[in-house]
């Protein structure tokens, strides 16, 4: 095995609320091309894992550095959400954030807004460099909704479209940001089995074409082992195992974090 | 035969039912207002008991209406059918051209020639509906779009008509040459007012911008050496046209023409902010605070933005109202003025433009027309507003978003 070019390092993580560590120690390394899993019962600081290293939270202690190829890493602590994203991390929501009165493009279009820079004269005096900036920002985001199989709702507004729709739409707004990092929350809760199978496709197809390294939450086991390199598994707050799909389905912590201590006996 | 009338029957009877209760208790509230009328002078009372006779019919017969109306709501938007039969005209008038394009003729002709068709005391009272269309507007950016409920907007509107006064007064500084930077000034109170409540939303927002607004009205009140106190500022130039000397009749048709250019400057701008980057910004911070951060906006220069944007508008318009009144004093300036301009882009349907544009004529426009019911006046005008707020929440006209177009290669984008 060649070294890994890690993407994303995080290191002794620690996050708490009041008296209540939420996470504890968390170390985890996403390298360049990888599809890397979160796993952990619910409540075991999944999302707020996820909360710290996209600037929502500010963690109590920890590096979080990310490695973008051609450039010097950048720390993430006590970033604004936004500049995270201008780094190259982009995510979607477990309990899906779309802009809902705004059309399907145009939930698409606002993530173009950090890789964009036309200002207020620009929107005002609409000259030749904003009017190409637009059309760019039209035509980039068209591609991406014809990526995800969303170029049919162009002009329909977000909240009017079915909910597995929604989901990959979030992700499609995730990676008009171009982000080097894709984070998914749980973007197969509610899915039924066909489409998970579909989310499936789409999540590998996504890492090849865009060039982008992965890491997600999901409850849906079928959905991790299959696509997943690596698996991280958290309880409350401990990371209790890490290692490829069929270590961690074998591993003992595991398997009573889920099941519980009586399948021991 | 008997069992067909029998459940029709009932329901007529319950149906008269209510509408007799609601005339009751209409009959009731109203006994004190229109049926006794004392006469301190000789200490009588009259008892007008026909009043009582039409205030009961009237309620009896306009219950029926009203619940009739509240039905049809009802069964509209079970369907929806409201809102499509709005986006399919909305959708018409933008598909073809020729039905926009006729009708802004129209309007445009309209407009031009109103000077000469109205009396010029009709052309003052559009004016002031114009300038309102202009308020409504700036607004529109931070409550509409930003979804910034600001309680204080009339604070700007102070700023940029001070700000002319004053320098008018001091420094005999010209309406066009005071006109950009009033603009200017209201920004930056915007800016000003933006800092401290970056991170509020909603409730408090509006507690703190009411504030606000407070606050500016009662500096103005009691900072004599500057603003000249309650007593005001008066004798106020008009703006000039190249040194000609105008009537006061020319100064209103001139002012009205200035406002037309203004207004359609506003209309110009706004309609481009909205459908711009920055635009798509505010619209996202309106609608998930979280999930627009995310996705890599800066929450915080997208609100001031806002704010100033919409601030600026508000500066301008002071700068005519002071122009136009010649006078000024902070009673012009009260929470009044910022709730009607507020009800002016809620009724008129929150983002929308023409929305906006309608809701301002009908504000302004209507209690001046009403002027013939004399002392109902103002009941007419909250009557008006209620039945619209129940009829249509979403506002006169809602916002329609951009449509684009795509053929089979995306390269060919058509957006109209």
């Amino acid at each position: 095995m060649t070294a890994p070019q890690p993407v994303l390092d995080v290191r002794g993580l620690i996050m708490d609320f009041g008296g209540l560590r939420a996470l504890d120690n968390i170390n985890i390394q996403v390298n360049s091309g990888e599809i890397v899993a979160l796993i952990g019962p619910n409540g075991a600081g999944k999302t707020t894992f996820f909360n710290c290293i996209t600037g929502l939270y500010e963690p109590t202690m920890g590096d979080m550095i990310i490695h973008t190829p051609g450039k010097a890493p950048v720390r993430l602590n006590r970033l604004k959400p936004n500049v995270v994203t201008e780094n190259g991390l982009a995510r979607t929501f477990q309990n899906i954030r779309l802009f809902q009165k705004m059309t399907v493009l145009e939930n698409v279009m606002v993530a173009r807004h950090c890789r964009t820079k036309s200002g207020i004269a620009g929107a005002i005096f609409r000259g030749r460099k904003t009017r190409r900036e637009e059309q760019e920002m039209v035509e980039h985001s068209y591609r991406l909704l014809e990526k995800v199989g969303l170029d049919s709702y162009v002009n329909e507004l977000a909240q009017e479209l079915p909910y597995g729709a929604q989901r990959r739409l979030e992700i499609a707004r995730a990676l008009a940001t171009e982000p080097i990092l894709l984070l998914l929350d749980e973007p197969a809760a509610g899915m039924n089995p066909k489409e998970t199978h579909e989310l499936d496709q789409l999540i590998t197809r996504i890492k090849e074409e865009e060039g982008v390294s992965i890491l997600l939450i999901e409850h849906d086991m079928k959905l991790v082992m299959s696509i997943s390199d690596r698996i991280y598994v958290l309880d409350y707050g401990q990371m209790i195992a890490q290692g490829t799909p069929r270590e961690v389905s074998e591993n003992r912590n595991v398997i009573k974090a889920y099941l519980g201590e009586a399948f021991d006996a | 035969m008997k069992t067909d009338w029998k459940p029709l029957m009932q329901r007529v009877s319950s149906e008269m039912i209510k509408s007799i209760v609601v005339s009751l208790w209409f009959v009731f509230l109203t006994f004190p207002l229109m049926v006794m009328k004392i006469r301190p002078l000789d200490q009588t009372i009259e008892w007008r008991w026909m009043n009582l006779v039409y205030v009961g019919v009237g309620a009896f017969f306009l219950s029926f209406v009203w619940r009739y109306l509240m039905a049809r709501k009802e069964r509209g938007s079970e369907k929806d059918e409201g809102d499509s039969w709005q986006k399919r005209i909305g959708m018409k008038i933008r598909s073809d051209k020729r039905i926009s394009v006729s009708g802004l003729i129209g309007v445009g002709i309209f407009v031009l020639i109103f000077p000469f068709l109205f009396s010029s005391y009709q052309t003052s009272i559009m004016i002031t509906a114009l300038m309102y269309v202009m308020l409504g507007l700036g607004l529109n950016i931070v409550v509409g779009l930003a979804g910034l409920l600001d309680l204080g907007y009339v604070a700007f509107y102070a700023v940029g008509a001070y700000f002319y006064a004053l320098m008018n007064h001091h420094f005999g500084i010209g309406f066009w040459a005071a006109l950009p930077f009033a603009g200017g000034l209201a920004a930056v109170f915007g800016i000003l007012l933006g800092f401290p409540v970056l991170r509020l939303k909603g409730d408090y927002l509006a507690i703190v911008t009411l504030g606000f607004g407070e606050i500016i009205r009662l500096i103005l009140e009691n900072w004599n050496e500057l603003s000249y106190g309650p007593s005001g500022i008066a004798g106020i130039s008009r703006p000039g046209f190249f040194g000609f000397e105008f009537t006061l009749q020319q100064h209103t048709v001139y002012l009205f023409y200035i406002m037309v250019a203004l207004v359609a400057l506003t209309t110009i701008v706004v309609s481009r902010l909205r459908n711009s980057r920055i635009g798509r910004a505010w619209i996202a911070l309106r609608e998930d605070e979280v999930a627009c951060q995310a996705m890599g906006i800066d929450k915080t220069r997208t609100k001031l933005t806002a704010f100033a944007l919409g601030a600026t508008w508000a500066g301008f318009v002071g700068c005519i109202f002071a122009a136009k009144t010649t006078f000024i004093n902070p009673a012009s300036f009260t929470f009044m003025e910022s709730a009607m301009i507020l009800s002016i882009v809620v009724l008129g349907g929150m983002g929308s433009i023409v929305g906006v544009m309608v809701g301002a004529l009908v504000l302004i426009l209507l209690p001046e027309y009403l002027r013939a019911f004399s002392e109902y006046r103002m009941l007419a005008f909250g009557a008006s507003m209620v039945i619209i707020m129940v009829f249509r929440p979403q506002g006169i006209i809602s916002g329609i978003r951009q449509r684009y177009e795509f053929r089979k290669q995306p390269q060919q984008e058509v957006s109209p």
